[in-house]
């Protein structure tokens, strides 16, 4: 110790003298700032105490268990240790938010890239159509119930009636009761509604690209429309590529409030449980707290990684 | 020999390098899915029009012959028998997509506008969790948002639908997306001329970023809108349109007809918004994306 501090040899105080200065000027810079903090404040005071400080807590409690009623109670890794080896309907719930996500993510991503490429080729009027068409679902909220309609589990709904007079069945299938049904339904209606921001968002990524991009692309003898889409296209919207991926990762992996009116709450044999069913049942109904927030932390990390995996494939786009 | 066969198809504007082929199939697969989108929210509009026969006609049919407005009529009958009337609920949703949605972009755009324009420390590190923050799912916070509402008494109050609403991350990150890009200059002019910070804002900030404030209230009003928001409210009074909507829906195959209209009623608000602000949107979406 004593040879490693000769050997540099600092003048005395030296770096509390350098520290005191830093944090005078930090302090003024701040003074300065005040105008900066006094904008920001309101936000930032609501955000922290509504986002910020809701996942800390969430962190703290997955430790504890907690009921509301008592105070919570330390128990270090045991909510996790339960999830993992004691919670069938966990693991059924991650089977299906896993297969939820793993389809619904990409395919609702990629579709929306797609139909968002195509549609930009299109007149402006044409286009303003379109866009609406496939943006419709996603802000019409509720209308997804209408699928429940569809597939109505007696004879006046549109699916069974049609079914049972064209002859290929005699009696009404329970679609929303039949594990074999349910999945493969409840798929088709969440894509059908995520088109969404991504699509937005990659439309006015794609009225972005410039234009002279194309006509030196002709030049370099590029040949066909997914050449031109891969090499010139893609990654002049990167951003746009990665902020639809965020908010498609977000809500893939968060499905439940669309699959509870149709499937039930909770479905049939637990064949649509997702996390989040399985976070609202403890959190609201059974009031375990600690248990609830142990199964929300997981599935903030899982999205974390998920997006930090999704950047890092983006960043090779176009190479 | 190909080259001059090729040319004799090509429409007049279209570029060098797409082949017929692959226009046709294009256009197929365009118009599958269209319909794919477009039919089910099509149905509801014919269900919501559809007279209490035609609903229960076997086989069913897919588009309304007699159409009248009895489900919507059937709607405020059906609500006045409950003892909260349905002008309640329109009322409480309007109020609180209302106020949230005003509330977040005045709060947002202020905070955005010093993020992108002041120099100040901290900035970076604030911008940075922000942008984490845009993968917070509501779920993952709604236990200790529960918490911290029944704390500060919040429950049973607009107040716990309307406040975290006016904080959420996205409408803040595609704000200052778009202030940065405000040229200094603008704002220097105001200042020397006197202006005041919250003054520069209003008159030369604000303005110029008039698409951006028109994304963020329709992503502000689709999230209100469709609010459900049981549970934080207890009192039927002051539940949301879209809860009702759920309660009616619940009722069962003879009541189809007047969830199809409350549907309709309730997808037609947005779409208009959409409608109207579309061309703002996109061109705001254009310059939203994540820089790294």
């Amino acid at each position: 110790m004593k040879q490693a501090g000769q050997k540099v040899q600092p003048p005395k105080g030296y770096l509390k003298e350098y520290a005191k200065k830093k944090l005078k000027h930090l302090g003024k810079e701040i003074k300065r700032g005040k105008v900066s903090y006094l904008f920001i404040a309101p936000f930032c005071i609501l955000f922290t105490l509504f986002y910020l400080v809701p996942v800390i807590i969430s962190i703290g409690l997955s430790f504890t268990y907690y009921n509301v009623l008592e105070t919570p109670n330390f128990i270090g890794w045991q909510n996790y240790i339960n999830l993992f080896f004691a919670d069938d309907v966990f693991l059924t719930a991650v089977k299906n938010t896993f297969l939820f996500a793993v389809i619904t993510g990409p395919v609702g991503y990629f579709a929306a890239l797609f139909f968002a490429w195509i549609i930009n080729g299109f007149k402006p009027k044409l286009r303003a159509i379109l866009t609406l068409v496939f943006y419709a679902p996603t802000i019409s909220g509720q209308a997804f119930i209408v699928w429940g309609f569809f597939f109505s589990s007696d004879l006046y709904g549109f699916v069974n009636g049609w079914l049972m007079k064209l002859g290929i069945t005699s009696e009404p299938i329970l679609w929303f009761q039949n594990e074999k049904y349910i999945m493969p339904i409840l798929i088709v209606v969440v894509l059908w509604m995520s088109m969404g921001t991504g699509f937005l968002s990659f439309i006015a990524g794609l009225q972005n690209v410039d234009r002279s991009l194309y006509e030196a692309g002709y030049m370099d003898g590029i040949k066909n429309r997914w050449q031109e889409l891969w090499h010139i296209t893609l990654p002049s919207m990167k951003e746009q590529l990665m902020f639809g991926a965020v908010m498609t990762i977000t809500s893939s992996f968060a499905i439940h409030d669309k699959i509870a009116p149709l499937a039930g709450f909770p479905s049939v044999n637990y064949a649509a449980h997702t996390v989040v069913s399985h976070l609202i049942d403890y959190g609201t109904i059974r009031f375990e707290m600690g248990y609830a927030s142990a199964i929300a932390t997981l599935l903030f990390l899982v999205m974390i990684l998920c997006n930090k995996l999704v950047q890092r494939v983006l960043r090779k786009v176009g190479t | 020999m190909e080259k001059t066969k090729r040319r004799k198809f090509r429409l007049k504007k279209q570029a060098p390098n797409r082949s017929l082929w692959g226009d046709g199939l294009m256009l197929l697969v365009l118009t599958i899915c269209g319909a794919f989108m477009v039919l089910p929210l099509v149905y509801a509009i014919c269900n919501a029009l559809k007279p209490l026969e035609e609903l229960f006609l076997f086989p069913p049919k897919f588009f309304v012959r007699n159409p009248n407005l009895n489900n919507f009529h059937d709607i405020f009958v059906l609500m006045s028998q409950s003892w909260v009337p349905f002008t309640r609920y329109i009322f409480n949703t309007v109020f609180i997509t209302l106020v949230g949605t005003l509330g977040h972009l005045l709060v947002a755009s202020l905070c955005a506008f010093a993020l992108a324009k002041h120099r100040f420390p901290g900035r970076n590190i604030i911008f940075g969790i922000i942008v984490t923050a845009l993968m917070f799912s509501s779920q993952v916070t709604a236990i200790p948002n529960y918490l911290i509402m029944s704390k500060l008494n919040w429950l049973d109050n607009y107040l716990s639908l309307i406040i975290p609403a006016i904080a959420a991350p996205l409408g803040l990150f595609l704000m200052k997306q778009f202030m940065e890009q405000i040229p200094n200059t603008l704002l220097e002019a105001a200042r020397i001329d006197g202006a005041g910070e919250f003054t520069t804002f209003l008159k030369i900030g604000m303005p110029n970023v008039k698409p951006a404030w028109l994304t963020l209230i329709i992503f502000s009003f689709q999230d209100l809108w469709n609010m459900q928001g049981s549970n934080y409210i207890y009192s039927e009074e002051l539940k949301t349109l879209p809860y009702a909507l759920s309660q009616i829906s619940s009722g069962g195959i003879a009541r189809a007809g007047a969830a199809s209209a409350v549907v309709v009623i309730m997808m037609s608000v947005p779409i208009i918004v959409f409608i109207i602000s579309q061309s703002s949107i996109i061109e705001t979406m254009a310059s939203s994306g994540i820089k790294e």
